[in-house]
């Protein structure tokens, strides 16, 4: 039988447990094998040619989604679809629950993982925006015991991450703030040329905000994170400083989703020219800014702010 | 070289020995010969291949048999129970939700799936459950009027999900 696309020959090891996982990907040209939604297109097309597979879709302990210690841990395992489902996620991440809505289609989050995305490292990916907007850390596992990474420093480059052979990445830790006078909010905004497709552009938001003694709000934190334009680390670093103290209204927005802009890389390809990219990171980002005040406001028992 | 990979397929066990790259897929149509799962664009955009893997539909050209080892996998063949059609078939039959065919199994393993989540999903459920799959023929409209048929005529669920 003659197929179009099929992966070159491969080994294939089922881990049963995270030391044995730990223990065949000390060998070189080994793969941690999770939904295989990246991995296995890219070794359908070659660009991924590993000796040996390890399978870790057993591993139970590498799936949950809990708070703990003022942490959202979520497992590098977790589904796409359990990030969606997760109430205690969306409560205090509205930012997840945005970005999973949009992250290809049901079917393939029910396959895909968290850890999957971040490893994967695809310069357009959805969560690694959303995570570093969060400043989120990663905990990587290797024999010698945990190591943990701030979100903004995994990514090397496109497809590429700090975890080294013999480790695998085993959760995502996201600091869950106290109660902010102002409230805190997140939210994320993309868009996409059809359903369940890849970001032509995209941008997270994460603000906390603090009262003044005026009864004024400024913003105390700002986490901007986009995607797929060629943002260092997914980040935009000189709009965050620059919200930093002023007031969360619709001018700081602008000014801060027009510095994003400035500050990013996109390159023209087949989902649209540059000129247009930049001119969907200064909306997008004012647009996740101005929802993500408004949920602040909101948790805060404030009225919400006009639209 | 080869692994043996066995698989309860439609509540059948099989098992194969294959080589650890070959997708589910192939695995289903050519090894077994259920032939009813189809297998279109090969990049995970189409659904055509849309079975259920422990319950759950996934793409089937983009998972390796070799990850349903020890598994339950379910196919459109399993659908027809004792010579009566799921509703979700009975919809498509009622509803013309199918012209060349070659979506439909796919659309329907997942129509199927929905309604043991949600029996009685909203137009906009059903057009987000099937987001990613495409029907080639654009039949989409009957489509969506076949799985609502299917929520208006439950009949008598004799295999809801829980029990395979
Ligand atoms: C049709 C389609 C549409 C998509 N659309 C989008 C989209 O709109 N936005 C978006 O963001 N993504 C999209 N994706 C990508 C999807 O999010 C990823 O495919 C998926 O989440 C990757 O996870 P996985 O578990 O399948 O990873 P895998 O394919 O199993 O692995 C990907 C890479 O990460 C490594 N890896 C996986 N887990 C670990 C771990 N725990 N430790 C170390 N290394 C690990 C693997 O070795 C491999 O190199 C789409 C995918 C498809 C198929
Ligand atoms: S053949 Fe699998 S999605 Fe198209
Ligand atoms: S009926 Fe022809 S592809 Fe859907």
């Amino acid at each position: 039988m003659l197929y179009m696309q099929v992966p070159a020959h491969v080994e294939y090891e089922r881990a049963t447990s995270v030391d044995h996982a730990l223990a065949l990907l000390s060998r070189p040209d080994t793969r941690v094998l999770a939904g295989g939604h990246s991995l296995i297109p890219m070794m359908k097309l070659r660009l991924a040619q590993p000796e040996m597979l390890v399978d870790i879709n057993g591993l139970a302990e590498l799936s949950s989604i809990k708070l703990d210690a003022g942490q959202l841990r979520i497992g590098a395992l977790a589904r796409h679809a359990d990030l969606l489902d997760s109430a205690l996620a969306g409560r205090h991440f509205p930012i997840f629950h945005d970005a999973e809505r949009v992250v290809a289609d049901p079917i393939v989050r029910l396959w895909g993982t968290v850890g999957g995305s971040l490893c994967q490292a695809d310069p357009s990916e959805d969560l690694s925006a959303a995570f570093a907007a969060t400043h989120a850390t990663a905990v990587i596992r290797g024999q010698d015991g945990d190591r943990e990474v701030p979100i903004r420093e995994f990514h090397l480059g496109p497809y590429q991450t700090v975890i080294a052979q013999g480790e695998l990445l085993a959760e995502v830790r996201v600091p869950v703030a106290g109660p902010a006078k102002g409230g805190s909010g997140s939210a994320y905004e993309k868009v996409a040329r059809r359903v369940g497709d890849w970001s032509v552009a995209a941008a997270g938001a994460v603000l906390r905000l603090d009262g003044k003694p005026g009864g004024n709000t400024v913003i105390a934190q700002a986490g901007i994170g986009l995607t797929a334009v060629g943002a260092e680390h997914f980040v935009a670093a000189e709009a965050e400083e620059y919200l930093r103290g002023r007031a969360p209204d619709d001018e700081s927005f602008a000014a801060a989703g027009r510095i994003a802009a400035e500050h990013c890389h996109p390159v023209a390809d087949q989902r649209g020219p540059e000129d247009y990219k930049r001119h969907l990171v200064a909306e997008l980002t004012a647009r996740a800014l101005r929802r993500a005040a408004g949920r602040a406001a909101l948790a805060a028992g404030r009225a919400g702010r006009k639209k | 070289m080869t692994m043996r990979v066995a698989v309860t397929v439609n509540g059948t066990e099989y098992a194969r020995d294959v080589e650890p790259r070959l997708l589910l897929i192939h695995f289903i149509r050519d090894e077994l010969g259920l032939t009813g799962s189809h297998w279109g664009c090969d990049t995970s955009n189409c659904g055509s291949c849309v079975v259920w893997l422990d319950r759950k539909p996934v793409k089937a050209c983009t998972v390796l048999a070799a990850m349903a080892d020890g598994r339950i996998v379910r196919t459109v063949e399993d659908l027809e129970r004792d010579g009566r059609l799921d509703p979700v078939q009975q919809g498509f039959v009622a509803c013309h939700g199918l012209q060349c065919g070659f979506c439909t199994s796919g659309m329907m393993m997942t129509a199927r799936w929905l309604l043991d989540r949600n029996p009685d999903p909203d137009e906009a459920e059903i057009r987000e459950a099937i987001s990613g799959q495409i029907c080639r023929c654009t039949g989409y409209e009957n489509i969506v009027r076949s799985v609502r048929w299917a929520a208006q005529n439950p009949g008598n669920p004799e295999h809801p999900a829980e029990t395979l």
